[in-house]
């Protein structure tokens, strides 16, 4: 049965808090954090982007299974709104990095925050129907928000990678499903450095409707309620959205915690929902249930419902470092490294 | 304007992933690659194979580097390094996300995938190894 047979995330090691933010902008940072559920947000040092992460998440992914080939691997996406190039795939430079090319597959997806597990459906499909033996799906940003917007203090970077299959899975997709509408409520034009998003718009019609609506679908088809599922893993603007979308649903805060990490490293977009899974994937043990719900403005969820396996014992996770390790230790940067490190301080031209 | 050669694109192997070469005849390993090996000479024509060489290894030596230098004037200062990887091949390199003054002869790092520099906002960017601290 297709599922995931392993998995790698990241996080940059550097942090700024919503109390420096705001002391910046003359804004009541402490507040904007409270309001947010956000104690502080990873910054990407001057040499990572969304390239590097990806990297950095898909390697731990492959030395978890030193038995892959990883010239078996057929399928490589990428799913980001921070790709580093305009035109010139990331999912290239990435499957180059690990291993995969040249006789694969690859793309980069764009779905605001659910592009990555876009990349785990497509995968999935490809898997499933054996076109490939392997997939890998990966989101990763290094997401940004305007200067003294309320973005700015959530917008945060990460990713995480998976590898699907259909032997040796630490954990069954035993179903996706989504929940896709045009409505406009965060976008950013070609050309435009910041995203612009509708305000209040962007909760009720938007993330909120989207989420419950694709786990309500997804709970309806596998007749299941919130009492069957070990975790949730929803998607994470900030902390508030998740936690008030779990209780919508029914769910505890027990259940959403292990899943839920903006409150510790901010919005990381594409890379939110596969990080909040890899925490869970971090802890869980055989026969644990997990659903998980996507979000991506613009605007859709894609909703899975996932099975831990008793390969889960044998696989090799200490061979890559666990999240909780990843975390620890971090920078903390004042305002003024922040914004050298994100090349908001101009530089003299290079020669 | 800014063009990525053909010896550079021929790079990207090594610079990604760390591929060197393996004299089939003494076993001696090259970083970077290379087709002849010097110690064997007319023996081990031919006999050249592409070689993936650990990411993990240790400090050799290092130093700090405080003259602005491009790309990394948003970093200084910053770490150079030379380590000898666990196949026991010297690689020089960059040594990132590290609190300098913790930094120790014998320390454990590995290589990760790094921007290594960037031709302007038009131009391509390069990719290639660092070192960070490996904490397991
Ligand atoms: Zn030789």
């Amino acid at each position: 049965m297709t599922g995931i047979v392993s998995y790698g995330a990241y996080v940059p090691r550097y942090r700024i808090k919503p109390e420096e933010i705001g002391r910046v902008w003359g804004a009541n940072g402490a507040a904007m954090g409270k309001g947010l559920m956000i104690t502080q947000k990873s910054v990407p040092a001057p040499d990572e982007d969304t390239v590097t992460i990806a990297t950095t998440a898909a390697r731990d992914m492959l030395d978890r299974v030193p038995e892959v080939n990883p010239a078996d691997i057929g399928a490589v996406y990428i799913g980001s709104e921070s790709h580093p190039y305009a035109v010139k795939p990331t999912s290239s430079i990435v499957a180059e990095a690990i291993g995969a090319t040249p006789n694969m597959t690859a793309a980069d997806l764009e779905f605001a925050c659910k592009a990555g597990t876009a990349g785990i459906q497509a995968g999935m499909g490809l898997v499933a129907s054996g076109m490939v033996k392997y997939a890998v799906a990966i989101g990763a940003d290094t997401s940004q928000g305007a200067p003294g917007d309320a973005l700015e203090y959530s917008a945060s970077a990460g990713g995480a990678a998976y590898l699907i299959g259909n032997e040796n899975c630490i954990a069954t997709i035993n179903k996706t499903l989504s929940f896709t509408t045009d409505t406009p409520d965060f976008w950013r034009r070609e050309g435009m450095m910041y995203p612009v998003h509708g305000g209040r718009f962007s909760g009720e019609p938007a993330y909120f409707r989207h989420v419950t609506s694709a786990a309500k679908m997804m709970m309806e088809a596998m007749g299941t309620t919130p009492a069957d599922y070990n975790y949730v893993v929803l998607h994470q603007p900030n902390g508030k959205f998740p936690t008030r979308a779990a209780k919508m649903l029914g769910f505890s805060d027990e259940q959403l915690a292990p899943g839920l990490l903006t409150p510790v490293i901010g919005n990381t977009y594409s890379g939110a929902v596969p990080l909040g899974l890899a925490h869970v994937l971090d802890q869980a043990k055989p026969g644990d249930r997990i659903l998980v719900t996507s979000y991506g403005s613009g605007a859709g969820s894609d909703a899975f419902d996932i099975t831990v396996t008793d390969e889960i014992a044998r696989f090799k996770r200490d061979n890559a470092p666990i999240l909780d390790k990843i975390l620890a230790d971090p920078v903390y940067i004042d305002y003024a490294i922040y914004a050298k490190f994100k090349e908001t301080i101009k530089m003299p031209e290079e020669e | 304007m800014a063009m990525v050669s053909a010896r550079e694109w021929r790079e990207i192997p090594g610079r990604y992933n760390l591929i060197g070469s393996k004299c089939g005849c003494c076993g001696k390993i090259f970083f970077p690659s290379r087709s002849f090996c010097p110690d064997c000479r007319r023996a081990g024509i031919g006999k050249m194979e592409p070689f993936k060489l650990s990411r993990k290894g240790e400090v050799y030596s290092f130093s700090i580097n405080h003259e602005y230098s491009g790309f990394n004037g948003r970093m200084m200062p910053y770490a150079v390094a030379f380590i000898r990887n666990d196949d026991g091949v010297m690689l020089a390199g960059q040594l990132v996300d590290v609190d300098l003054d913790k930094i120790e002869i014998g320390m454990r790092v590995k290589a990760v995938m790094r921007k290594l520099n960037e031709d302007g906002a038009a131009g391509v960017i390069h990719y290639g190894f660092k070192f960070v601290p490996d904490n397991e």
